[in-house]
């Protein structure tokens, strides 16, 4: 029929609303990598001796390894890293303490973005419910309600802040869950990263509202390695939230982040991201790399960690957060949507390693893919010896629509404790016309008729976002499908 | 209320409707029978608008409108509904939520507004009853992990919420035992009005009992072939669709 072309057709002009480019005055270093870009960056930030060393150990390691290419179920052009320039920021530093500081270019961003500073300011001394931290490009701009939060001794505040203002924190933790030898991405993010959000809740406290960050990349040519630290000490939770686009250009750009969470006794951290970075334009030109590495430590016994996820966005997506299951008891959940579309390629799951006792994990994963896009769950379960009682279930179902779209499921499970239980299911269906022609029986037209059956078909992850979240998500959902069958 | 003349539709380059003739006055409930591929379900789909049938002669009015060149939600919209043969499941997706969806689309097209919140699920409640429907059944995503007889029942809830001008239940009484057949029965004769039609397309008399009709025709190899009262059900029930195929045949040659 032809209105669902133009559905199709209007969608795809339409769909990405981020891809603006804010005329923000900026510095860049020079493009290429070397010791010596290593250097300048931790210069600009004014750091201390120990973090150089870092860096340097990180880059020299890095120049040793090699390019993963192979493996995951991704096929794309090399990255040249000499052609990247690894460091930009907004040449005028907003305050923290007063917006009218605070470039005006910037300040309309977020208000594209929907996440007006503004309006989170005067929302202090209400009962407001989330803190902002927001990094465009490299570097962290703004951190909101760090006073409201320091009442509790809650640390929110970007990571170079952190460097400074708490270098026993950061060199305690930092590294200890995604050591820079862990991967040739995390090497070179350990070596260049220029910014992030850093966030520790101290002993027995719960943390009173929603932290969020929210990350941009601006310029051309550059690339985005930003690190997120989370520590949730003895009996403290924390809920925090990372959303994230960039403008359209038809350049691939480097998104290559860490993040790392240490979760202590009876610490629970709930994680929820929407990534939405530009996917490229429809026949594949531009868009996103998204090569990340997060990973959680439950370290201590009666710990949580909870990875939710919403990936609709990005040229190519290559990320598994994880979690360590080192406590007793301890319990590690991943819930995840990921959607491709045109010609995006997404290769993501998780990886849960069981080691403790009564260690229990949960997988939810469900795959949309559409377009002529290829979608894998690739997904490590892992009980080893000394792991008694371990328990995980995993579900991963993948939704296909159209006939042009690839879905591919790659779980590996390995026990080494014969007291593990491990249950895997996993479906694939595609979404009906029988379902479309049902809806449109009953007067919804089929654009809204995808954004309900998607929606239903990811219930069960959107029903772990925190609510404001989640109705970004489902409209997004939506947007990044709408037009995809027929 | 529904004007069909001369209908000739095809499915993937089969003609299957050959030139079908159908009038259904306001407050007329019209059964169609026949045996299994005749083309019953064909004609339901064709009218609701599925995309696969293709209308290739012929012509279809619908409250004034001609209804082949609307899109099957404006049909919907428009007043038709259909009870699903087969109904479809929306896993994660709730009755009600579907429910308000539906409606709220089709004040959308009268330039309504979207229905008060209390006052749909004091219709909800209220509709319920009419088919003795669940009240958990309708927080329950749609159609997912329902009985044959449930899916039923659920069909002509949503027909009472949405309150069509035409509903058209293809085979809505196949699978069902003989209670719930006549709770599903009772719910369509408590939504008979002077204002809304009905077309039951069904394979057994039965259902005729507790849903009696105006007319009753006979489709047969994509045409209707016979038209008769209420009884033709019966005689139809007694002697089978072989002296109705022969006749056919015959009138063919
Ligand atoms: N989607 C389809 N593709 C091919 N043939 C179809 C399709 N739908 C129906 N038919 C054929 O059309 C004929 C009529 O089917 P149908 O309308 O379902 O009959 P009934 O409902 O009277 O049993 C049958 O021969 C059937 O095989
Ligand atoms: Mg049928």
């Amino acid at each position: 029929m032809a209105d669902k072309n133009e559905i199709l057709e209007e969608h795809i002009s339409s769909e990405y609303k981020y891809g603006f480019v804010t005329d923000i005055d900026t510095e860049f270093a020079p493009k290429g990598l070397n010791e010596d870009i290593v250097r300048f960056i931790s210069k600009k930030k004014n750091e201390p001796e120990w973090m150089l060393e870092y860096r340097l150990k990180a880059f020299r390691h890095w120049l040793t390894m090699e390019e993963p290419k192979h493996w995951a179920h991704l096929d794309y052009p090399a990255v040249n890293f000499q052609d990247i320039s690894y460091y930009a920021a907004p040449k005028k530093k907003p305050t923290v303490n007063s917006m009218d500081e605070v470039d005006p270019e910037l300040v309309k961003t977020f208000e594209k973005l929907g996440i007006s500073l503004e309006e989170q300011k005067r929302l202090v001394g209400m009962e407001s419910k989330i803190a902002v931290d927001a990094v465009i490009d490299s570097v962290s701009v703004k951190t909101t309600f760090k006073e409201v939060l320091a009442e509790k001794g809650i640390i929110f505040c970007s990571f170079s802040e952190a460097v400074h203002e708490h270098p026993e924190l950061i060199r305690q933790y930092m590294g200890s869950v995604v050591p820079y030898t862990d991967n040739y991405y995390a090497a070179l993010n350990s070596a260049v990263f220029s910014d992030g959000s850093f966030c520790y809740i101290p002993k027995g406290v719960r943390c009173p509202m929603e932290l969020s960050t929210y990350f941009r990349i601006n310029s051309s040519g550059t690339g985005q390695f930003e690190r997120t630290l989370i520590v949730a000490d003895e009996g403290a939770y924390v809920s925090y939230l990372e959303g994230c686009t960039a403008p359209q250009r038809d350049e691939n750009q480097l998104h290559a982040a860490v993040v790392e969470i240490v979760a202590q006794k009876d610490g629970e951290v709930k994680y929820s991201t929407v990534q939405n970075w530009y996917p490229g334009d429809k026949n594949g030109k531009g868009g996103i790399y998204n090569f990340v590495t997060k990973r959680g430590i439950c370290a201590g016994s009666n710990s949580k960690i909870s990875w939710t996820q919403v990936e609709t966005g990005s040229a190519i997506t290559w990320k598994y957060p994880s979690v360590i299951l080192k406590g007793d008891n301890s319990i590690g959940e991943f819930y995840s949507v990921a959607v491709t579309n045109n010609m995006q390629q997404a290769d993501t799951g998780t990886k849960m390693l069981h080691i403790g006792r009564n260690t229990k994990s949960t997988i939810i994963s469900k795959g949309i893919s559409a377009g002529k896009s290829n979608n894998s769950y690739r997904g490590l379960v892992r009980i080893s010896k000394g792991a008694k009682n371990a328990r995980n279930f995993s579900q991963c179902d993948s939704l296909l629509m159209g006939d042009k779209c690839g879905a591919h499921t790659f779980p590996y499970i390995e026990i080494h404790d014969k007291s593990g239980v491990v249950e895997h299911e996993a479906t694939t269906s595609k979404i009906g016309e029988d379902q479309i022609f049902y809806c449109n029986q009953r007067g919804i037209d089929t654009e809204k008729a995808i954004g309900l059956i998607v929606n239903g078909y990811c219930k069960e992850v959107l029903n772990q976002l925190p609510m404001e979240f989640a109705v970004e998500a489902q409209k997004l959902l939506a947007v990044s499908l709408e037009g995809s069958v027929g | 209320m529904i004007s069909i003349k001369n209908l000739h539709a095809s499915v993937e380059g089969k003609e299957i409707l050959k030139g079908l003739n159908l009038e259904v006055k306001p407050g007329e409930v019209h059964a169609i029978m026949g045996p299994n591929g005749s083309g019953k379900s064909t004609l339901a789909s064709v009218l609701a608008g599925r995309e696969d049938y293709e209308v290739t002669e012929g012509e279809v009015t619908f409250n004034g409108k001609n209804l082949i060149e609307l899109s099957a939600e404006d049909r919907a919209r428009e007043g038709l509904f259909l009870a699903f043969q087969y109904p479809i499941e929306i896993p994660g997706v709730s009755n009600i939520n579907f429910l308000k969806t539906a409606i709220n689309e089709i004040r959308e097209y009268k330039g309504l507004d979207p229905i008060d919140p209390k006052q749909f699920l004091a219709l909800v409640k209220e509709k319920q009853k009419l088919v003795e429907l669940d009240g958990k059944l309708a927080n329950r995503s749609v159609n997912e992990g329902f009985s044959g007889g449930e899916k039923k029942r659920n069909e002509i809830f949503q027909m009472a919420m949405l309150e069509p001008t035409l509903g058209i239940l293809d085979e809505t009484d196949s699978g069902l035992d003989i209670d719930a057949l006549r709770i599903v029965a009772n719910g369509v004769n408590k939504l008979r009005s002077p204002e809304r039609s009905f077309i039951v397309v069904t394979h057994y008399q039965r259902l005729l009992d507790y849903i009696v009709p105006d007319y009753v025709h006979v489709l047969y190899n994509g045409r209707i072939v016979k038209t008769g009262p209420k009884e033709l059900a019966l005689e139809l029930e007694e002697k089978g669709y072989d002296w109705i195929k022969s006749d056919a045949q015959n009138a063919a040659v």
